[in-house]
């Protein structure tokens, strides 16, 4: 990460499009594209129905992906693979692979708590913990990592600076979260999952529960984030995956249908099927 | 690169010990708690168990006809459990008579007459007069309603329904307030509130929709409590008058004080008698190790288990009605 | 087609009488219920109020025959069985009531128990006195405040155990989710998010274990028995307020029935204040 954030302020070495230029040659240089997650022939199921068909797909890293489409589709259920939140009930199982990093997740033995203290999670509910705010991201970074107070101090005003909450709620560390507003509790939930320090944040539908105002407050936090985390959204809102997201995946009934850069399934999609969705005509 | 990647994928030494004990902890929360879980299984399974294995010797001595003689003589060491059996399930059945019918009406009363401003106090009212200990209702009974009973009531009901030829054997002897009825009376004063507790709760679980769909056709607010009301929630209302029943039947105090504690099987209810639970509290304490002691444990064996099976039939049924609700038991 | 209405008045009016025959019954009911709270309450007041002055609290049971006297050894006797049988059952029922909501849904045993639980709550208590005589009390042959409390723990904890479960349950699942997104462990999620945001709720449930217990003679009739002295020794026969009523009120003394009338006002008086408490730390957990 920090050898790519070197050579971006390298102005020498960029074109005029922003990407990396070869000194010598004066042609641009092929990026590196790592995957952060690659998800290879995924099947979900709960109980015995299907909510997964055979998804492949790739995670960027450093990028924003979102997944749309209709509900029920299955965008949620392929997110909360990601981090196997689905372990914690019952009758809910997937097959195939899922490889954070190389590492395939979906393996026997893999250690769900420190898997999740790598990848993050926010959900469309403001979930502040019944305790103050101070507390509520000292608590995810306590769990694996052992700060004195005043590291502690340091990264609690750093996660909320990173969500943009800090100058709002300095004064009120010691007050519950359940004290701030909706959108200011679902940014505390954004700067509580950033405080740990994870590779990979999940967005699960996180504005569908607030206002226009907080709406945009956190598509703005989104794309500041994305320069140093992988980021991977789940919206209905078609018009903010083409605000935020750099690759979109449409989903329909379980099936991943079409996957690229945003632009191009926006202007140009390849299946009808998500020209359909992406126009209105159904959805 | 592949350092970067190691970073991300590869938790620190640090992290991976915190993880292996959390692991430890997991496991041993689960332990715990399971522990604690089955206690209470482990203490319902040790009254059984310590019930039968001292009821045993009078169980074995006298047979299952103990259940139906009548002998209760300390002196000659025969005993027999019909008479506290019959006084245990009268008073109950007279409890349940009073009771039942006033509970409904309260609950009717709490769910669609009520103003409702007055509706939390009032049943906040009925619900305090379910926790008062039951031996104030066993003084109030000794103290005051006894006399008053013997006084009032019995002589008018003996004049009214002791002129029923059939009838009026149930109201024959002597008026002196304690005894069966008396406790019976008491008894119903002591559940009703409880009753009417439980009906009101599994009345508000009817749809406001349902009632407000026959309102809307014109049905009077009785025909809606009759044809809307109770047959939505039959189960509920049967397990509710189930719970009251299996506490009138194991209920010491309230009976104790009133019922006259006399040895003594009579078809007239002013006679007194006995119950289960309160020939308990008089003879425990001084019954003799040998066929008394272990004939109490019998009758208190059959008490624990008959109060279990109406107990258990109570809670499906009421478990019946939360489903019905969609609710989890 | 005609305006005229297809109601036949007889039968409208015959319909009009039954609803008013069966509402004035329910109104009936409820004044009927009302006069006899009213009744018992008040005659309790009256006559516990004759009994209470200051020896109520000095001084200790009088013995038979003997003038004046108080309870201050039934009184003292009574909360430390109380306050035992709270510290053993709380932790018992909170962490078996944690079992159930956190892995009671995969559970055969948990659904066993739960069944368990729920008739336990109403189990009669004079059988489980019983119970603890035999298997406490005959043991070592002495009766003695432990057995008492035992007893008093083993009518607890259903009541501990269902609230805490009930509690626990209302908290919503999104909360847990969020915290095992971070990585949290299992058992931390119980008690650091999950019976934290039930807490009040748990609270009221002991509360009402408190209530109950308070009230309970027929459990302490043979295991804590009772203690005609001040003594504050769990291992002997304890005094105890229940115990005490019952003695006393069906005695022929004029001064042991006047204390069981105080001992009676002030059970219902604590039982009431510690259920009415409960309501408002519910009540304030729900509005705050």
């Amino acid at each position: 990460m920090m050898s790519n954030m070197k050579t971006m302020f390298d102005l020498n070495k960029i074109d005029s499009d922003g990407g990396k230029v070869n000194l010598n040659t004066n042609q641009p240089v092929q990026q590196e594209i790592k995957n952060a997650i690659e998800v290879r022939n995924l099947n979900f199921f709960y109980g015995s129905f299907q909510g997964l068909k055979d998804i492949n797909l790739d995670i960027e890293e450093g990028k924003v992906t979102a997944f749309i489409g209709p509900s029920g589709c299955g965008k949620s259920t392929l997110l909360r693979t990601l981090n196997r939140m689905y372990d914690l009930y019952p009758g809910q199982h997937a097959k195939g692979e899922i490889n954070f990093y190389g590492h395939n997740i979906l393996s026997d033995g893999e250690d769900l708590n420190l898997l999740r203290s790598r990848i993050g999670m926010v959900f469309q509910k403001p979930t502040p913990f019944p305790m103050s705010i101070y507390e509520n991201i000292a608590f995810g970074v306590r769990l694996y990592e052992k700060l004195s107070r005043s590291e502690m101090d340091e990264r609690v005003e750093w996660a909320l600076n990173k969500a943009a909450l800090w100058n709002e709620a300095k004064d009120k560390l010691n007050q519950s979260g359940l004290s701030l507003s909706g959108g200011q509790q679902q940014r505390l939930c954004i700067a509580r999952g950033v405080a740990v320090k994870p590779s990979v944040i999940l967005l699960d539908e996180p504005t569908s529960a607030l206002d226009p105002i907080s709406t945009g407050k956190i598509e703005e936090l989104i794309n500041e984030l994305k320069h140093e985390y992988t980021i991977a959204i789940v919206t209905h809102n078609m018009q903010q995956a083409a605000r935020v997201s750099d690759y979109t995946a449409y989903m329909y009934l379980g099936s991943l249908i079409e996957y690229g850069k945003t632009d191009e399934i926006f202007i140009k999609p390849k299946r009808k099927e998500t020209e359909d969705y992406i126009t209105g005509r159904f959805g | 690169m592949t350092e970067s990647t190691q970073s991300h994928a590869m938790p620190t030494p640090q992290a991976l010990r915190i993880a292996k004990l959390q692991r430890v902890q997991d496991f041993l929360f689960h332990g715990i708690t399971q522990f604690f879980a089955l206690s209470v299984l482990i203490a319902l399974l040790g009254i059984i168990i310590s019930l039968s294995i001292n009821a045993w010797p009078a169980l074995h001595t006298f047979g299952p006809a103990f259940f139906f003689t009548q002998e209760w003589d300390v002196v000659n060491g025969e005993f027999g459990g019909l008479i506290a059996i019959y006084g245990t399930v009268v008073t109950s059945v007279i409890a349940l008579l009073i009771a039942v019918p006033l509970s409904f009406g309260i609950a009717v009363f709490l769910t669609e007459l009520c103003p409702t401003p007055l509706r939390r106090p009032l049943g906040t009212a009925v619900e305090l007069l379910a926790a008062v200990p039951s031996i104030i209702y066993g003084m109030f009974g000794l103290f005051i309603f006894a006399p008053l009973f013997a006084e009032y009531i019995q002589p008018a009901l003996a004049a009214t329904l002791g002129q029923i030829p059939g009838l009026g054997i149930l109201f024959s002897g002597a008026f002196n307030g304690i005894g069966i009825l008396c406790a019976g009376l008491i008894l119903a004063m002591m559940i009703l509130p409880f009753i009417a507790s439980v009906m009101r709760d599994v009345f508000e679980i009817v749809p406001p929709v349902l009632k407000e769909s026959a309102y809307g056709i014109g049905c009077t607010t009785w025909e809606v409590v009759k044809n809307v009301v109770l047959p939505y929630t039959k189960a509920g209302v049967i397990g509710g008058v189930m719970l009251g029943l299996g506490r009138a039947l194991g209920e010491t105090m309230a009976v104790t004080f009133v019922i006259g504690n006399a040895h003594r099987l009579s078809p007239s209810l002013f006679a007194p008698g006995t119950s289960i639970a309160s020939t308990l509290a008089n003879e425990f304490g001084e019954a003799e190790a040998g066929n008394h002691l272990s004939s109490l444990f019998a009758l208190a064996l059959a008490l624990f288990i008959i109060t279990f099976i109406v107990l258990a039939f109570a809670k499906w049924m009421l478990s019946n009605m939360e489903r019905k609700q969609g609710l989890k038991t | 087609m005609n305006n005229s209405s297809n109601i036949d008045p007889a039968v409208f009016s015959r319909r009009k009488r039954a609803n008013k025959i069966g509402l004035a019954l329910s109104v009936g009911a409820m004044g009927l219920g009302m006069v006899f709270l009213l009744w018992i309450l008040s005659v309790l007041f009256f006559k516990g109020f004759a009994a209470l002055d200051l020896s109520l609290f000095t001084a200790d049971t009088p013995a038979p025959g003997s003038d004046g006297g108080g309870l201050a050894n039934a009184i003292v006797g009574s909360l430390m069985l109380v306050g035992c049988c709270t510290l053993i059952s709380t932790p018992i029922g909170v962490l078996a009531g944690l079992y159930l909501s956190e892995y009671g849904d995969r559970s055969r045993i948990a659904s066993i128990t739960r069944f368990v639980t729920d008739i336990m709550l109403s189990a009669p208590s004079i059988v489980i006195g019983l119970f603890v005589y035999a298997f406490v009390v005959a043991q070592v042959r002495h009766f003695s405040g432990w057995a008492g409390t035992i007893a008093l723990a083993l009518i607890a904890i259903p009541v501990v155990v269902r609230t805490t479960e009930n509690m626990l349950r209302l908290v919503p699942g999104s909360l847990r989710e969020a915290a095992y997104a971070l990585g949290t462990p299992k058992w931390k999620v119980a008690f650091m998010i999950t019976l934290r945001a039930a807490q009040s709720g748990i609270m009221t449930g002991i509360l009402l274990s408190l209530a109950r217990v308070s009230g309970e003679t027929a459990p302490l009739l043979f295991t804590a028995l009772n203690n005609q002295f001040f003594s504050t020794n769990m291992n002997a026969p304890m005094a105890n307020l229940p115990v005490v009523i019952f003695q006393f009120a069906m005695s022929p003394y004029d001064n042991w029935v006047n204390l069981a009338w105080g001992g009676a006002l002030l059970i219902t008086f604590a039982v009431l204040a510690l259920n009415i408490l409960a309501r408002v730390v519910f009540r304030e957990k729900v509005q705050g």
